[in-house]
């Protein structure tokens, strides 16, 4: 016979769950986090409000240079009446819908490539067909697009152009370095070695000053190199020695037995790298290689130094106007709004795939 | 079960006169050994005498100096296609397992038919399967190596080297990291392996599987195979001082 047994619910007492106890245990348990939790309360009572008030209450949106300096909060206008500018350049104004719809194809393919489902061979042609549509969008030439020199490409396409190619390129390059960093053959060893301690003993404004200037002087006369390649040449050569230590990290990581078992089964080095070793060991390195690609999309920005119209320079130019000159705090603003976009998608990006890949731990 | 004649149909395996050093130091120091086809060999020996250089040394994860070593009348030497054609023979079992952990229990039996021997993905699953279902975990296919016992791991490191059809399987002290109560599971599978006519090389020092399992033990010491005897001879009449040392010191 069974015997039902009562068991008289018990629940926790009201403090501890709820809205109450959710405070009560993560903001004043204790005298110093009490006291903490009030200098910040104070701290955000100071700051936020009068921000808000200037960027949104006491700001003009769309008027003139003129009618801007009356207003007592933020001046807005200076994005509104300059956008095109600052994100398409010199790039001419009837056209920019060309760099545009390259832009969005651009977020299209990427947007399709977060899922990994998506990673199979149909997606590399997209991406070949699509990045040889952007490419023939920005510089035209045929098909009834009117040509456009690269020298007058500016703005974010600009800044998307150095970062996602950088990016793209230097990461299996910087792969590549890490191998052969560890390789038995001591010619490439030493040659990797080489290379990356001489990259990574030079800042990347003198590799651009390089690569702009110094690197045409050895070329002959009346041969010359698209600009803006030298840069993304030198941004990627930048950023792959970077990434080659990250890789070195974890590739340092993994231990003998894991190689010993691949070889064992008959895999040979190429096979037991790229079946066994490098899904482990770049699953390891997922959060620092980020912050190297993180920091390199940030760094394009110092392609103005070459005098190369990016983001953050299409922003400064459009300061130097009498009209617009002074409101730098909003332009400014807008402009890290941008850069942060692009990063914190990056850093959510690699968290989604480090969580993905983590299914086997 | 090692009373029953071995079928000898020819040598599998043969050390002749073998050194290696690593650095100064002389880890083997002239082994000559030879195994044939479907012979079952233990070696035991103290810690540090050189077992797993030894048997390293059979699927080249470690490079002998001089001697020379034959695996299936091919002639180990520095040739990449060469080292890999032995390695496709021969399987290797480790203490620690080496469960490639990025890939599921299948994914970890089917890598090596697919890749090396080139075979179509849904039949290396399948045999994949078979071999899972030979060491007793087939419902254990779709997890990864980190959710499995110890046990079960090292049973799911046999099947992947068998998915290979391999003609000589090494085993190097596969039990001594496994708690106790499952040590028999794996030592189970490999008797199981050992009835159907496997050539084996198992160094361990679990004696009760040697005597029943065996054809050969020996012995090794500071780099050299002092002794090899069937195993009712190796045991109770072994021949030299420190195998009986060795032997009191672990039958307890
Ligand atoms: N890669 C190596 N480099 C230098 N010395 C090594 C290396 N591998 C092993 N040795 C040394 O060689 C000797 C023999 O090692 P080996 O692993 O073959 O011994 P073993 O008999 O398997 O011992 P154990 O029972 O502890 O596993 C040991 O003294 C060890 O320190
Ligand atoms: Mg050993």
């Amino acid at each position: 016979m069974e015997q039902a047994v009562q068991v008289k619910e018990l629940r926790p007492p009201i403090t501890h769950i709820g809205v109450i106890g959710w405070v009560k245990n993560n903001l004043f348990n204790g005298v110093f986090n009490s006291i903490l939790t009030i200098v910040t309360l104070f701290l955000l009572w100071k700051v936020v409000p009068p921000f808000f008030r200037w960027a949104l209450i006491d700001s003009a949106w769309h008027t003139t240079g003129q009618a801007c300096r009356q207003a007592a909060g933020a001046c807005w206008s200076i994005i509104s009446m300059n956008y095109r500018f600052i994100l398409f350049g010199f790039y001419p104004y009837e056209e920019q819908w060309r760099p545009l719809l390259a832009m969005l194809i651009l977020f299209g393919l990427l947007f399709y490539s977060r899922d990994r489902s998506h990673w199979k061979k149909p997606l590399a042609y997209a991406w070949i067909i699509g990045l040889f549509t952007m490419g023939l969008l920005m510089k035209g030439g045929i098909f009834g697009l009117s040509s456009v020199e690269s020298t007058q490409w500016g703005g974010l396409p600009l800044t998307l152009l150095l970062a996602v190619f950088g990016l793209t390129a230097a990461y299996p390059l910087g792969v590549i370095l890490a191998l052969g960093r560890r390789s038995q053959m001591h010619g490439v060893k030493a040659l990797c070695i080489l290379y990356i301690e001489l990259i990574r003993g030079v800042p990347l404004i003198s590799l651009l000053f390089m690569s702009s200037i110094i690197f045409p002087l050895f070329l002959p006369e009346g041969v010359t190199f698209n600009k803006i390649l030298r840069a993304q040449v030198a941004i990627i050569l930048f950023t792959s020695a970077y990434i080659a230590e990250v890789v070195r990290g974890g590739l340092q990581g993994m231990s003998r037995g894991q190689y010993e078992a691949a070889e064992s089964i008959g895999l040979n080095y190429y096979l037991t790298m790229r079946l066994v070793i490098l899904p482990q060991a770049l699953k390891i390195v997922i959060p620092p290689t980020v912050s190297q690609l993180i920091s390199a999309f940030k760094d394009t920005s110092l392609v103005v130094i070459i005098a190369l119209f990016d983001l953050l320079k299409t922003t400064q130019s459009v300061l130097s106007n009498p009209e617009w000159m002074g409101f730098s705090r909003e332009a400014y603003v807008f402009v890290a709004i941008l850069y942060f976009l692009g990063c914190f998608s990056m850093s959510n990006y690699s968290r989604k795939l480090e969580k993905e890949l983590s299914r086997g731990d | 079960m090692n009373t029953e004649k071995k079928a000898s149909e020819g040598q599998m395996i043969e050390f002749i006169d073998v050194h290696k050093w690593f650095g100064e130091f002389h880890v083997l120091q002239g082994i000559n050994l030879s195994v044939d086809k479907q012979e079952r060999i233990v070696i035991c020996g103290p810690s540090g005498s050189g077992k797993s250089t030894l048997i390293r040394c059979i699927n080249r994860l470690e490079e002998h100096q001089r001697g020379r070593i034959v695996v299936d009348g091919i002639e180990l030497i520095n040739n990449t296609k060469n080292i890999e054609k032995i390695r496709a023979e021969v399987g290797m079992v480790f203490q620690h397992f080496n469960l490639f952990p990025h890939l599921t229990i299948v994914e970890n039996l089917a890598l090596g038919p697919i890749w090396v021997r080139k075979v179509p993905k849904k039949e290396a699953e399948e045999a994949a399967m078979y071999y899972l279902d030979k060491v007793h975990i087939p419902e254990q296919a779709r997890k990864y190596p980190g959710q499995l016992s110890g046990g079960q791991q090292q049973r799911v490191a046999i099947a992947r080297s068998l998915c290979m059809n391999p003609k000589v399987m090494l085993f190097d002290e596969p039990t001594s990291a496994l708690d106790p109560e499952m040590i028999k599971e794996v030592l189970d599978v490999m008797i199981e392996l050992a009835q159907e006519g496997m050539t084996m090389i198992v160094v361990t020092h679990e004696m009760g599987f040697a005597r029943s399992v065996a054809h050969r033990v020996l012995f090794m010491d500071f780099g050299k195979i002092v002794e090899g005897n069937t195993p009712e001879e190796f045991f109770k009449n072994p021949q030299h001082e420190r195998t009986r040392l060795f032997l009191s010191q672990i039958l307890h």
